[in-house]
This record gives structure tokens, C-alpha cells and sequence, in this order.
């Protein structure tokens, strides 16, 4: 065979098709046994190529990427809602816009997010019933209210902010359509930030009244944006295998400190203060060190004692089965249709 | 729409041509229940910022696709034919534009 020929220039073309084709693994899955699958699906990973939805994958990974990017889509779809809360109050006409348009991206981040997730099995009312019945968790920072318009600044800037680090480092994970909806979210969000650092440098620069404003919402929203990234390290359950299998890049503290250290210097710039007494530049670790972060805290929101937990829950469900009648109407209409196609 | 408990319309597959000229493009999916749904969800879900020219819908389960356990046999009859490739030829010392 021409393939096994063991010149140079025919070994560059095996080569050629292993990458084009990307499967080094072809139609090995049926003869193995439960660990011979587990190390080729590794060294799947261990090579980078992506695993798309009809590849062999372990359940625990398919469980774990379920898990997580549904929680990820809860978490936009949620987040919606503390900003809804300030469309009619916009203080000016250009705000209003743009925070509608803002609020529409994270619709449309939810369903590339909810897609990629149905993917792996699940339907869609599965996935929002489990949000509904708290078997889902979505991100706590959202149980938190936005009490004054230098929330929707710092929403935009520290929770946004957070959120694209996040995503900035899982468009490299290794489940294909979860990466895909990361790449194409992650051009979206940077507006998402840079609307929110302008509204709040707006009002750092204004009245002394704005500014005290500007600044409690930092004061407020700058732990729990702490907090997004989840516990640390070594208290993370989920890491091990998330790490292994490549489905987070990064572990949470090492995302956590890439955020702090580009938003001391934005908070500086607008002369407003982190409500962290041990922040400190680290001149050894090249990074700034940062206080302790309340977890008794963060396990309260979580386990559904945040401020906004109840309300954000009830409106979701409120909206869901305020749509059910549109949802009923436009599969009537669409079995109708077929039924008319099939008598013509 | 026969979908298990699923109340929420098809699956569609979205394809969009971002310039005149160029190839339509997998874009995402998304759900509806006919057509013109389709494509207006697709218009709002995934040209929010002037991405496309035109768009394609395609219900999910109208896409043939390979499945990655035959991927071998299937893209075998590929693999011995490199003289399909242009570096496969030797060319004369000095040739040029070739």
C-alpha cells in the first residue's frame, strides 16, 4: 500500500490525513473494553482534538459538560433579569438602548449555550425544568440586587468582566459545540464590559453624590464577582476531572487572580477603591494579593439564601408559563400546516 | 415535533453566508416550529451585528451526517491517492511558476 510507503514525502501525507480527518482513533471503540476507551478518549484530549456529540465519551464527562454548560446558560438566562430591572429607568435614551441590546445578547448567549448543551442528550424543557426545580444551579452573583444605575456600571464591568475571563479560556475546551458557543459569546461580551466600565466611570467623574454612588456599587459587587469563579482550589470537587479532561483550561484560582490583576488598574483609573484592605501588589508572584473571601457567604447564596434567589426563580417561572400558550399556538399552526401539505 | 417531552418546536441547523460570494457557513442551531420561525430566530439569534447576507434553516433531522465509528471505511478509499495532492510531483530543478 502506497500509505505504509516509508519515504519522507508519503509519511508527510499519512500525516496530512491523520490531521485533516482528525480521527487517530477510527473504529477502534467497538473492540475495547470500559479502559481501553477511557485512554483513547484521553489521549484524544491529550492530543487536543475536540470530542463532537456523536464521539465516544465517558458519562461521567458527558455529565459533567451537561452540568456545566447548563448552568452556564441558567446563568444568562438569569442574568437578564437584575438588568431588566433597569430598562425603564435608563437615564438616557442612549442607555436605554444599549442596555436592551445588552440584555438581548444574553438571551441569544443563553440559547447558543442551551443548543450546545442539547448536544449531549437532554432536551431543552429537561434543562429548564431542572432550573425551575432547583436541581440546576445558575451563577450566585445574580441572587444579588441592582439597587442604583452604578449597578448596571458595575454589572457590566466586574460581573461581565469576570464572566469573559471565564469564557476567554473555555473557547479552548474540549467539547466542540461548548467551544464554539464560547468563541462566538466572547465576541459579543467585550461591548458587554466596556458599556458597564463606562457607565461607571461616568459617575466616578460626576457629582460627589454619583461618585459615592459609583463607589458602593464596587463596594457591593466586588466580592461576589470574587466569588464567580467558584470555591477555591482545593475545596473544588469538580476540578479533577474537569482539568483532565480539558473541559476548563484553567482551575478557579488561576482565573480569579488573571481578573483581579487587570481590574485593580481600571478601578485606579477612575479613582475609585477595591473594598479589599489586603489587596497588595506581590512584586515575587508578579500578582496582587487579595483578602479572604467570605464563603459562609457564598454557600448561603448558593444554597438559595441570597437576597434575590426566591424572586428570580418565580419570574422565571412566571415568564416561562406566560409564554406556554405562544409555545401551544406555533406548534398548532405548525401541525396544521403539515397536515395541509400532506392533503395537497 | 414528535420530540419526547419536548414543547419547545424542531431543532434547525443555521448556515449563514457572511458576504456576497462566499460559502454559507454553520453558524448554530436553534428551535422552532415552522419555517418563517426559523429564519426570523435565526436572523435574531445569529446576525444581531450585520454577520450575515443570507441565511439557511435545515430541520436537524434532515442532515445526513457520517458517524465518527465509520469515519475509517468511509474516508479509506482517500487515503492511498496522494498523487491527488500537487506536492506529490517532482519537479525539474529550477522550474518555476509551477
Amino acid at each position: 500500500m502506497l500509505k505504509k510507503s516509508s519515504t519522507d514525502k508519503n509519511q508527510l501525507f499519512v500525516d496530512y490525513f491523520f490531521v485533516k480527518f482528525g480521527q487517530p482513533n477510527k473504529n477502534i471503540y467497538n473492540n475495547m473494553d470500559e479502559q481501553q476507551k477511557l485512554d483513547a478518549f484521553q489521549a484524544k484530549i491529550d492530543a487536543e482534538i475536540k470530542i463532537e456529540p456523536k464521539d465516544w465519551m465517558p458519562e461521567e464527562y458527558r455529565k459533567h459538560l451537561q452540568r456545566q454548560i447548563s448552568q452556564h446558560a441558567h446563568s444568562e438566562v438569569i442574568g437578564m433579569q437584575p438588568e431588566g430591572n433597569w430598562v425603564l429607568r435608563a437615564p438616557t435614551l442612549r442607555a436605554k438602548v444599549v442596555l436592551l441590546a445588552k440584555i438581548q445578547d444574553e438571551a441569544g448567549h443563553g440559547q447558543y449555550l442551551y443548543a450546545a448543551g442539547e448536544t449531549l442528550g437532554k432536551s431543552r424543557d429537561e434543562f429548564i425544568e431542572e432550573l425551575q426545580t432547583e436541581k440546576a444551579k445558575y451563577s450566585s452573583i445574580f441572587n444579588y440586587p441592582t439597587l442604583t444605575w452604578a449597578d448596571m456600571g458595575a454589572v457590566g464591568w466586574l460581573v461581565d468582566g469576570a464572566a469573559i475571563v471565564n469564557q476567554v479560556s473555555l473557547q479552548r475546551t474540549s467539547y466542540g459545540p461548548y467551544a464554539r458557543a464560547m468563541v462566538r459569546i466572547c465576541k459579543e461580551e467585550s461591548f458587554h464590559q466596556r458599556q458597564g466600565y463606562e457607565i461607571i466611570a461616568h459617575m466616578a467623574k460626576g457629582t460627589p453624590e454619583q461618585k459615592a454612588m459609583a463607589q458602593d456599587a464596587l463596594n457591593r459587587l466586588w466580592w461576589p464577582s470574587l466569588m464567580m469563579f467558584g470555591p477555591h482550589d482545593a475545596d473544588s470537587p469538580n476540578l479533577g476531572n474537569g482539568v483532565k479532561w480539558k473541559i476548563k483550561r484553567e482551575t478557579n484560582d488561576e482565573l480569579r487572580q488573571k481578573f483581579i490583576d487587570k481590574t485593580v488598574h481600571q478601578a485606579e483609573v477612575i479613582g475609585l477603591t477595591i473594598p479589599d484592605p489586603d489587596l497588595k501588589w506581590n512584586e515575587e508572584t508578579g500578582h496582587y494579593d487579595y483578602g479572604k473571601i467570605d464563603w459562609d457567604e457564598f454557600w448561603n447564596v448558593v444554597k438559595g439564601n441570597g437576597p434575590c434567589n426566591k424572586q428570580r426563580l418565580e419570574h422565571h417561572k412566571r415568564a416561562h408559563n406566560n409564554g406556554k400558550w405562544v409555545r401551544e399556538a406555533a406548534l398548532a399552526y405548525a401541525q396544521k400546516q403539515k397536515a395541509k401539505q400532506m392533503v395537497a | 415535533m414528535d420530540n419526547i417531552k419536548d414543547n419547545q418546536g424542531d431543532v434547525w441547523e443555521v448556515f449563514v453566508q457572511s458576504k456576497p460570494g462566499l460559502p454559507h457557513k454553520h453558524a448554530g442551531s436553534l428551535h422552532a416550529t415552522d419555517k418563517e420561525m426559523a429564519l426570523q430566530n435565526a436572523r435574531d439569534l445569529y446576525t444581531r451585528r450585520n454577520e450575515g447576507t443570507c441565511i439557511w434553516v435545515v430541520p436537524s433531522n434532515f442532515i445526513v451526517s457520517s458517524l465518527p465509528e465509520d469515519s475509517e471505511s468511509f474516508f479509506d478509499p482517500s487515503d492511498d491517492k496522494i498523487y491527488r495532492h500537487p506536492t506529490h510531483y517532482v519537479m525539474p530543478e529550477g522550474a518555476k511558476h509551477i
